[in-house]
């Protein structure tokens, strides 16, 4: 029992990993239908800011809740800066293209971030501070679940709820829900389409970056590749849960996370990935829309 | 005397001078033939040229002193571009010209092919860079010797070390899936499994840049394992290892040359210490490896290629037993290359009775205070 409580949580962890990468895929997907595959990489420069503010805030001996309150906010704004700018100069001049423009200009954006990384910073491995602490509290338990554990998993809730409240209740939610319904009838009723769009890339790839610094410091290590890795990950996950679906990604993250966990822990980590996309397949066989997503153009 | 000494300069000079001009010219008949096989040209000509220069140098040293019991050394120099349908010419090429030993070939798959030949005319072999573990072992070349370590040679070490130093009962073999990382966890796992003193309880693979290993983590501690042998890189080592810091889980962990890399401490910190990994032996402090590469820079005005120590090891072992031995003959050669143990950059080496040089190999290293340092 207590190995199956272990690897319950071993597989909740990977799955909120997965989730918080997730939800961005499945914003962007939900507005514009666009697989936007350079979200993995926002996700990496999330981790490069966090990485450089905190190491530099550490030598000015700032206190640690305060090297992670502002590597978070600083990893925040400048992920939503490469966002905005990235759908600013690829993706909107293709708005009116034919669908697999924009993709191909996502994949294009994707290698390119990576390539800048690898260039202006360096093609090593290198260490991340341990940014969430071990909680002494959390002792007892830390066999089953650490404390970074615990905080990926805290996060991931609050932001899924955080999302689904500000998309239900606010203006700008509205406005989301109104894009991703019809985009000539959002403009034909006042709604700026540019900004809302805009406001979806900010959103996620400030998620993305908070993300970022949270796995990464749970890992202990980065390097410029491993948002392309997360990012197949989590795109499966959103498209297991339903892409365009904020619940759904965070469930289809989990699904994938805790099917990869115990696969591993009962059968073999040969064939973690196997199970992975075998369940994918299934799923997709009998939900071509995945877990919760819709079949008509209501998303987000 | 000194007019003696000059003469015999002189003749080393002219010898020389004749061997790198027109290897097959053939010299007096008196001479002692050592043939350098192997890639000189094509993509692996890298590999290939260093044992040539290796086999330049030590002739040269040799000839100048006055050859080997009053005979001159000659090289007879034959390219097999690492092919095996090209390397049984090479070596039938060797055997017409009448070689008496051959440092060489570079690659495994061009020296097995050679091997039969050399093996029927009674000549002793010695490569310094094929690894494959089945020349050797398979039993089948008598004449074959070689300065390097099998592939499979560091998982002995791994695993000897896990089961004799560290008293290992329980063993968890991890690896990354890749060629390197799988082929030495299976060599691991097999050499295990023979020693009868220790179990695998565990041999699976983890997928490389996967965002977490938690459940690997608390498989390995469900197996009750009490040491971890993981074959990959150090990016997974480094994450395995932290994560089972997290887990609370305090067993051993034994890796291999991908991850005795300083990378590995820099990115794993505080979590490294105690890691065991094993690596080629250290040569940098032997004198001779150290007047080997002056004596290449000397010559040639650049740093040695690859497999250049071992060649030239190959070189001293292949001469020194036939000073030793007094004759050309494959069966006093083999014999002493088995008995005399001779001074070399990578050691004091003499040869077990498969051909494998005692004494090249790997050794264990432990990551102490911030660093890799030899456990002795």
């Amino acid at each position: 029992m207590d190995y199956f409580i272990e690897l319950l949580f071993a597989g909740l962890t990977r799955g909120s990993i997965y989730a918080l990468i997730a939800l961005g895929y499945t914003m962007v997907y939900g507005i514009i239908g666009l697989i936007n595959f350079a979200h993995g990489e926002i996700y990496m420069i999330g981790a490069f800011t966090s990485f450089i503010v905190a190491t530099v805030l550490s030598i000015y001996g700032f206190p640690l809740l305060a090297i992670v309150i502002i590597a978070a906010v600083a990893a925040a704004v400048w992920s939503s800066a490469y966002g905005f700018t990235v759908e600013k100069l690829a993706y909107r001049p293709l708005r009116k293209a034919p669908r697999l423009a924009p993709l191909i200009s996502a994949i294009g954006m994707s290698i390119f971030l990576q390539n800048y990384v690898l260039l202006a910073q360096t093609s090593d491995f290198l260490p991340f501070p341990e940014l969430i602490p071990e909680f002494a509290f959390m002792e007892p338990v830390a066999h089953i679940v650490g404390s970074s554990d615990m905080v990926i998993l805290v996060t991931t809730a609050i932001v899924m709820i955080a999302l689904t409240c500000l998309i239900k209740f606010t203006k700008i939610g509205k406005a989301m829900r109104a894009t991703a319904q019809d985009k000539t009838m959002a403009v034909l009723v006042g709604v700026n389409v540019d900004r809302v769009i805009s406001a979806t890339f900010i959103i996620g790839s400030a998620l993305a970056a908070i993300g970022g610094l949270l796995i990464a410091s749970h890992i202990g290590q980065i390097n410029f590749y491993i948002g392309f890795l997360a990012g197949i990950k989590a795109f499966t996950a959103a498209v297991l849960g339903g892409i365009g679906s904020i619940p759904g990604a965070v469930l289809g993250s989990l699904v994938l996370g805790l099917t990869e966990s115990f696969a591993t822990g009962y059968i073999s980590s040969d064939y973690e990935d196997v199970f992975a996309f075998s369940l994918l397949v299934l799923i997709l066989i009998f939900k071509p829309s995945g877990l919760l997503g819709k079949t008509e153009t209501k998303k987000v | 005397m000194q007019s003696g000494l000059k003469k015999k300069l002189l003749v080393a000079a002219v010898s020389l001078g004749f061997a790198m001009a027109a290897p097959v010219a053939g010299m007096a008949a008196d001479t002692i033939k050592l043939g350098v096989a192997g890639a000189q040209s094509g993509d692996l000509a890298s590999y290939g040229l260093p044992t040539v220069k290796a086999a330049e140098l030590v002739v040269a040293m040799y000839n100048a002193k006055g050859g080997i019991n009053g005979k001159m050394i000659e090289l007879l120099i034959e390219d097999d571009v690492c092919k095996p349908e090209v390397a049984t010419n090479t070596a039938t090429k060797l055997v017409t010209d009448g070689v008496h030993v051959v440092l060489g070939h570079i690659c495994s798959g061009a020296t097995k092919a050679a091997l039969p030949i050399y093996k029927e005319a009674g000549v002793v072999v010695m490569s310094p860079s094929a690894t494959n573990p089945d020349l050797t072992q398979s039993g089948d070349y008598p004449n074959f010797f070689r300065t390097i370590a099998s592939d499979d040679a560091q998982a002995q070490t791994e695993v000897d070390f896990a089961i004799n130093v560290i008293g290992a009962k329980k063993i968890a073999v991890i690896h990354d899936k890749g060629d390197y990382g799988k082929g030495l966890a299976e060599f691991a796992k097999k050499f295990i499994q023979e020693s009868g003193k220790a179990e695998v309880v565990l041999f699976e693979g983890v997928t490389p840049g996967a965002v977490d290993y938690t459940a690997i983590v608390q498989k390995i501690k469900r197996k009750g394992a009490d040491a971890v042998i993981f074959g990959g890189y150090h990016p997974e080592a480094s994450k395995i290892v932290s994560m089972m810091k997290k887990k609370r889980l305090k067993i051993t962990f034994i890796s291999d040359d991908g991850v005795k890399d300083d990378t590995f401490i820099k990115v794993a910190g505080k979590n490294a210490e105690g890691v065991y990994a094993s690596g080629p032996n250290d040569n940098s402090a032997n004198p001779l490896s150290t007047a080997a590469i002056d004596a290449h820079k000397k010559e040639y005005n650049e740093d040695p290629g690859a497999f250049f120590e071992n060649a030239y090891s190959a070189a001293l072992a292949l001469l020194n037993a036939i000073e030793k031995a007094g004759s050309t003959d494959m069966a006093d050669i083999v014999k002493a290359l088995q008995t005399e143990t001779v001074a070399t950059p990578v050691g004091n080496i003499h040869f077990d009775t498969r051909g494998d040089a005692v004494g090249v190999g790997f050794a264990m290293y432990v990551v102490k205070d911030g660093a890799y340092v030899e456990v002795k």
